[in-house]
């Protein structure tokens, strides 16, 4: 019986659970991080979270606490052995981890449940989380279940119109907005923006976009069009519901060493954005 | 009075000259210094058989610590005046009516804490003082409130030169507490230190983010779960000194420690720690205590003669005694190697249930000893989390992971302190230096607060990674004060000394950011 009840769970790659977020939502969260991604934003800081692993075996050869080992011609992850030194994220040609962890609704929240009664809720992140859109909705119930607060931090791709049954366990999205030219978006993430800036306008009214970001990265696009275009599509919407504007500085660490090249915005660059945005009707503001 | 020896007599006055050419004490340090050096040369305590042999030991082997409260105790070591009553009576000792403005009560609690004795000659605790002002906050406009509450603010930083002095504000939201949270905010000041009465059915969660943003710029207040003391010690109750929880209106009327590592160190094994060598020690401990508060109540004269006591504000039938202990998990390691195992304290079910069975030991030894004039309390003396002094080496405060060793995520930290919390109403605290981010996100801090005291934790402070005023143990000191005095410049509050010795020998600068 037990087992069948497991198999109405899917699973989903999990790159990792950070117990107590102060960076990923309001108050202290649970962030879980899914793994692979269908941008490719020039300034990612994380590259590593962007595919899943094509079992090369590169890693196994470099890893040097033994935690990784080929069997079948797939990698295995022992993380009991991992001595978190990033040595296979290191080797690692393909924008992969060996270290993701296929776990269920179920498994995640096991590992959400020891944080209680200390958070308030939990953002699952990524990488993309909608590429995982069933699991999400299976997590966020049984989160919403236990009295968690639910997030989802998304680049926007998924048509989240014809999600009615996630969204009806998701209390907020977080939403990146990077860039407001379709052509620089392009540019910036190899992309389009028409669903993303659909699902802005869709969650906005609906009072579900808790939060918008933009990565300032003056070289690359045009962030004052992005965040003045941003602010007036969405600031009908303000009265169904607060969205805060977070704007965040780009910074090379962590960044493909080929994209690490472009300049950091300045203090007052930044500042005049937020201008733009408190201009603009947006009372919560912050510069990251 | 029994004689000492002329050895001891002329070791003693080479110690006072010493301190009269000192270099690095202010006058003030200096006077307290030398009462300090008269009072060692007393014997007029009878004092149990073989305590000499615990506690006049070098730190590595020393078991017992009477924290320099001096031979013949002329004062209770902690006293809590019931300032409210103060406020509505005056005072006829100190020829003072009972203030008509927030002018004359701010005057005169100025006046009054210069006239509240304690081990350090300060006073350790200074009032709720949101209580006692919100009467009068209205009668200025709100910037000349501030402004007042500010000057207040400084003269107390100015003039109580020690950071065991402490106030409290909550569990309810007044103007009186906001503006003083600001004001602490604003000023970044060592003294006094502050506690919010915390509880989350009663405190609104701005008030409560109010008092976590101030703790992020100035390291206070910390927060205190008023649902758990309320229950042990009645509404009235207060935070002094460190973190102690005691009676308003009464006190400590001692402070001993003992050094639990030290006392696994010379236990042959687990089993004769429990059957021999703690229980030796708790007994010369207690009867120590006893016999110390016997000559305060019975010799000292102090509660027939001291002003405070005389006009009300303190009640001797409200104080009791402290009953410390430091260095569980020094203790703990020690005796599971003995026992030829392998985990450590804070890391290993096996090791932190041994610390749950020793202070178990410990609380039902202090539940079955009485003493008469602990009624406040059912008879019993209170347990306490010791902070350490600055002497320690290898002596961790209390029930704390040692620095160094905290776990990796913070929820397994939590997750210990809230196995050892439950046993010390007269005090305990963990303390958290918290990553700048955080400032972004205040709620962050309310969250895991929120959680902590559902979770029966007592008492927690935070304070940002980048801020001048950190918390040492349990008290506050400017780093950049103690720089100066590694430099032999005389600084003006003298728990900046201790701080140093922490700073140098507990490795307070080294706490895990989280």
């Amino acid at each position: 019986m037990e087992r069948s009840c497991r198999e109405k769970y899917v699973k989903a790659p999990v790159n990792k659970i950070i117990p107590f977020s102060s960076v990923d939502g309001p108050g202290n969260r649970t962030a879980v991080f899914l793994q692979s991604c269908n941008f490719n934003c020039r300034y990612c800081h994380n590259p590593e979270t962007r595919k899943l692993c094509i079992h090369c075996g590169d890693c196994v050869k470099t890893c040097p606490a033994g935690a990784l080992s080929m069997k079948e011609g797939r990698v295995l992850f022992d993380p009991e052995k991992c001595c978190s030194c990033d040595t296979c994220i290191k080797t690692c040609t393909h924008d992969a981890s060996p270290k993701i962890l296929y776990l269920d609704a179920e498994e995640v929240f096991e590992r959400v449940r020891r944080q209680m009664p200390y958070i308030r809720g939990v953002t699952v992140s990524g990488g993309e989380c909608t590429l995982h859109p069933q699991f999400l909705r299976e997590f966020f119930e049984i989160c919403q279940k236990n009295g968690l607060n639910t997030l989802l931090d998304s680049n926007g791709t998924l048509d989240l119109s014809e999600q009615e049954e996630l969204l009806k366990v998701t209390d907020g999205v977080m939403l990146d907005i990077k860039a407001w030219d379709a052509r620089q978006h392009r540019e910036v993430t190899d992309c389009s923006n028409e669903m993303v800036l659909k699902n802005a306008v869709f969650l906005a009214e609906r009072g579900k976009l808790a939060e918008v970001r933009t990565v300032v990265v003056p070289e690359l696009f045009d962030a004052e069009q992005t965040v003045r275009r941003t602010v007036q599509l969405l600031a009908p919407y303000l009265v169904a519901g607060q969205i805060r504007y977070k704007i965040i500085n780009y910074r090379p660490m962590g960044v493909r060493k080929e994209y690490a090249v472009y300049r950091t915005p300045t203090a007052e660059e930044m500042q005049h954005l937020k201008r733009i945005a408190e201009d603009g009707g947006f009372t919560d503001v912050i510069i990251v | 009075m029994r004689d000492i020896s002329m050895e001891r007599v002329n070791a003693t006055r080479q110690e006072i000259l010493d301190t009269v050419k000192c270099a690095s004490l202010t006058h003030e340090q200096k006077v307290a210094a030398l009462a300090n050096k008269a009072i060692s040369m007393m014997e007029v305590l009878d004092v149990p058989a073989g305590l000499d042999e615990l506690m006049h030991q070098p730190i590595e082997t020393k078991c017992i610590c009477d924290l320099v409260e001096g031979n013949a105790p002329l004062r209770p070591r902690y006293i809590i005046p019931d300032y409210a009553k103060f406020m509505k009576e005056g005072s006829e000792f100190l020829q003072l009516d009972p203030p008509k403005d927030l002018f004359e009560a701010l005057n005169s609690l100025l006046i009054f804490y210069k006239h509240v004795p304690s081990v350090t000659n300060f006073p350790v605790y200074v009032g709720a003082l949101d209580e006692l002002l919100e009467p009068f906050i209205d009668d200025v406009d709100e910037e000349t409130a501030k402004k007042l509450l500010k000057l207040f603010m400084i003269h107390m930083d100015r003039t109580i030169l020690d950071s065991f002095s402490h106030a409290n504000v909550g569990p309810k939201a007044t103007k009186a507490g906001r503006l003083l949270l600001e004001v602490e905010g604003e000023l970044e000041h060592a003294v006094p230190n502050l506690t919010m009465k915390y509880d989350e059915n009663i405190t609104p969660d701005d008030f409560a983010l109010a008092g976590v943003r101030a703790a992020l710029k100035s390291a206070k207040p910390s927060f205190a779960n008023h649902a758990m003391f309320r229950e042990e010690l009645t509404d009235g109750y207060v935070i002094a000194s460190c973190y102690n929880g005691l009676r308003l209106g009464g006190g400590s009327y001692t402070l001993c420690r003992m050094i639990l590592g030290n006392i696994a160190k010379r236990s042959e094994n687990l089993k004769d720690f429990q059957e021999n060598q703690l229980p030796y020690v708790m007994e010369t401990m207690a009867a120590y205590m006893d016999e110390r508060i016997r000559f305060e109540v019975e010799e000292s004269g102090f509660f027939e003669n001291n002003f405070l006591a005389k006009e009300g504000f303190i009640r001797r039938d409200l104080f009791t005694a402290m009953f410390g202990m430091v260095g569980l998990a020094e203790c703990v390691n020690i005796l599971m190697e003995k026992e030829g195992k392998t985990g450590r304290f804070g890391h290993s079910e096996e090791a932190d249930a041994l610390g749950v069975t020793i202070m178990e030991q410990i609380d039902a030894f202090n539940q079955v000893h009485v003493n008469p004039y602990c009624e406040a309390t059912g008879g019993h003396f209170l347990l306490h989390a010791q902070v350490g002094i600055s002497e320690d080496i290898d002596i961790t405060p209390g029930t704390r992971i040692p620095i160094g060793e905290e776990p990796e995520e913070l929820i397994d930290h939590l997750k210990n302190c809230a196995k050892y919390h439950r046993y010390f109403p007269s005090g305990t605290g963990d303390i958290f230096p918290i990553d700048v981010t955080v400032h972004r996100n205040p709620e962050f801090v309310l969250d895991i607060i929120k959680g902590a005291f559902r979770e029966k934790l007592r008492y927690l402070s935070f304070y940002s990674s980048d801020s001048d005023v950190i918390r040492i143990t349990g008290y506050l000191v400017k780093r950049s004060e103690i720089e100066k005095l590694e430099k032999g410049q005389a600084v003006l509050q003298d728990t900046t000394a201790l701080g140093m010795g922490a700073k140098q020998n507990g490795k307070i600068l080294q706490r895990k950011v989280r």
